[in-house]
């Protein structure tokens, strides 16, 4: 901003409100990840403070890690999210490249049925779905997850990777027809680098609501073998007692993976090398 | 090699017509400009010759070959388009040797190209930058140059100039004709700029609501235009059309070109009043608010000092006034 439009009061303001609501935002998150290294008194008898000498304990983490187990939930919780996060991604680029690239009949019509999971909840036909894995044999499995997520994922993707397929340039693609480019090259090489921005935005869309995700791993694996990190955290959860200290432990870890893809995905925002391109 | 045959082509997208039925015949080496106003189809014509769009019925031929099926890789044209169309991830010389690269030209004879193309177009310093390090017009030689590496039968130029500020457009379109003499190709040039028509062109066709209106060199076009719509698009400023019954004509309409008018400040045909003077240094525009035959501009060659308010008469010269039917052709 320039000296003359800035104002010192509005400047301020601005940041009061902005800083208010980073704390709103961070405040559970801090609150978890503050509590799981308190030992159990420590948790309930001063839950808002930070822990102190005689409250820190690391028995949540070690309680987490001595389970064994929880090094495969991750492990399941990132092939489940990775996984399903390239199919939507490609499924949905190629289905938006197709519904604003060509005309054919029902295009419209084609591009408002797709979009219509972004309306209906996919959790209305879970009945259905579970019928269709049991049929298929698929239950306890990853890939029930993953087909599942993918589904889930796909409308939103479409919806806005069409959006900004229409904007990129149609010389550009003629002139890729014109140097012998087939359609799949014009797809991969000229157009997804393009939309790498938005193609990061859906990434990021898609992939929170997948990692923390509890109902579908509940109902479609919810084996040993298969357990995702919050289906396995529920494990502490106990119609009795419940081990705070293990949930907010392993609440805590799963937090760094979504956070490690994240930011991978952010940088990619980066719009450098579509400059240049046209115009 | 490098003629080119439009038969009766119309082009409709749903209900809409586009193109109403095209003839036109190119023969090798001549530099033909479509003109014509936005929504003519100009575009989607040159875009049929490329065989990015189909044409409804109709027939295309280059060469003698009718390529209305044949894919625009295997046409033997190159394009060169309004926004460059450059591949960003692709530096300057990949970019120019992808046609050839996908069609499997071996990598010498690739080099060998690329080498002639870019000396022609002085790209030597760049060969190695990507397009995002290039200023607008070093992007349109590279665009310019990826079309020469392929030694088409056919350029096709769609409005390669309208993103490039003025001097630049100026030098390119210099450029451009001078790869034409030197190349001596075929091309086929798509402009709403009747100025950069009447510099490239051997031969105009002016479309206009999918239809073509006239073919001619410039000067056929500039000296007798057919009707009134090639009259008033060929030429700036555009021709003065003055209602003939005013003036006592059979005529429809009668037109006279700014430059075909003189005035006098005591006597002549039409008397009027000054609204504005444009001063552009080598010849100044008077509008002249008439009497008789309405808004009239005029273009003196030369400074011609004339207040606004101030009294003028317009006198045409009559050999070179042109009079319209009441279906906008010329009357002889």
């Amino acid at each position: 901003m320039s000296l003359a439009t800035r104002s010192l009061p509005r400047t301020i303001g601005a940041h009061a409100v902005l800083l208010t609501y980073t704390a709103i935002a961070l405040f559970p998150v801090i609150l978890v990840i503050m509590n799981s290294f308190k030992s159990r008194a420590g948790i309930f008898g001063a839950p808002l403070t930070p822990p102190t000498p005689k409250t820190f304990d690391l028995i949540g983490y070690t309680t987490v890690i001595g389970q064994g187990d929880f090094l495969h939930y991750f492990q399941n919780s990132l092939v489940v999210t990775v996984a399903s996060l390239f199919f939507v991604l490609l499924f949905g680029a190629m289905a938006a490249f197709a519904l604003s690239e060509y005309r054919f009949r029902g295009n419209t019509m084609m591009g408002l049925y797709l979009a219509l999971g972004i309306m209906i909840p996919i959790r209305l036909g879970t009945v259905a779905i579970l019928q269709l894995m049991v049929a298929s044999g698929l239950v306890n499995t990853l890939t029930a997850l993953i087909l599942v997520y993918t589904a889930q994922g796909l409308p939103l993707a479409i919806f806005i990777l069409s959006e900004f397929m229409k904007q990129v340039s149609d010389d550009l693609k003629n002139a890729g027809r014109i140097d012998g480019l087939s359609e799949y090259t014009i797809f991969f090489r000229l157009v997804l680098p393009l939309v790498r921005p938005s193609m990061a935005t859906v990434a990021v869309f898609t992939m929170i609501p997948i990692w923390n995700d509890l109902w579908f791993p509940l109902i479609l694996a919810p084996s040993e073998e298969t357990k995702t990190v919050t289906l396995g955290a529920q494990l502490f959860l106990g119609q009795f007692v419940t081990n705070w200290n293990a949930i907010l432990a392993a609440l805590s870890l799963a937090i760094l993976p979504v956070l490690i893809l994240y930011v991978i995905f952010s940088r990619q925002l980066i719009r450098g090398i579509t400059s240049g391109a046209v115009k | 090699m490098g003629s080119l045959n439009i038969e009766n082509v119309k082009k409709a997208f749903g209900p809409v017509e586009v193109l109403k039925g095209i003839d036109l015949e190119v023969t090798d080496g001549e530099f033909v400009v479509f003109v014509g106003p936005s929504g003519c189809g100009k575009s989607t014509l040159l875009r049929v010759i490329a065989g990015l769009e189909d044409s409804t019925s109709g027939r295309v031929l280059i060469d003698g070959d009718d390529v209305s099926v044949t894919p625009p890789a295997k046409r033997g044209i190159a394009m060169v388009f309004q926004t460059y169309a450059l591949y960003p991830h692709l530096t300057v010389k990949n970019n120019m040797g992808l046609g050839l690269k996908q069609a499997g030209t071996p990598s010498a004879e690739i080099d060998r190209r690329i080498k002639i193309a870019s000396a022609m177009l002085s790209l030597e310093p760049y060969l190695e930058r990507r397009p995002a390090e290039l200023s607008g017009g070093q992007r349109q030689r590279v665009a310019i140059g990826r079309a020469v590496v392929r030694e088409p039968k056919l350029f096709l130029f769609d409005e390669p100039l309208s993103n490039l500020d003025a001097a630049l457009r100026v030098n390119t379109r210099l450029e451009i004709a001078q790869l034409h003499r030197r190349l001596k190709a075929t091309m086929i040039y798509v402009t709403h700029d009747q100025v950069e028509a009447m510099t490239l062109a051997d031969k105009i066709v002016v479309l206009n609501a999918g239809r073509i209106e006239q073919i001619g060199s410039p000067m056929e076009l500039y000296n007798s235009p057919a009707n009134d719509f090639v009259a008033g698009f060929i030429g700036s400023p555009k021709m003065n059309f003055i209602d003939g019954a005013k003036l006592g004509e059979t005529a429809k309409t009668v037109g006279v070109r700014p430059e075909h008018l003189t005035v006098d400040a005591k006597s002549g045909a039409w008397k009027g009043t000054v609204v504005h003077a444009e001063h552009l240094g080598a010849d100044t525009n008077l509008y002249l608010d008439c009497e008789k035959a309405g808004l009239l501009t005029v273009r003196i060659f030369g400074v011609y000092n004339a207040e606004p308010g101030a009294t003028l008469y317009a006198t045409p010269d009559p050999a070179k006034t042109y009079r319209f039917g009441a279906d906008g052709k010329v009357l002889k």
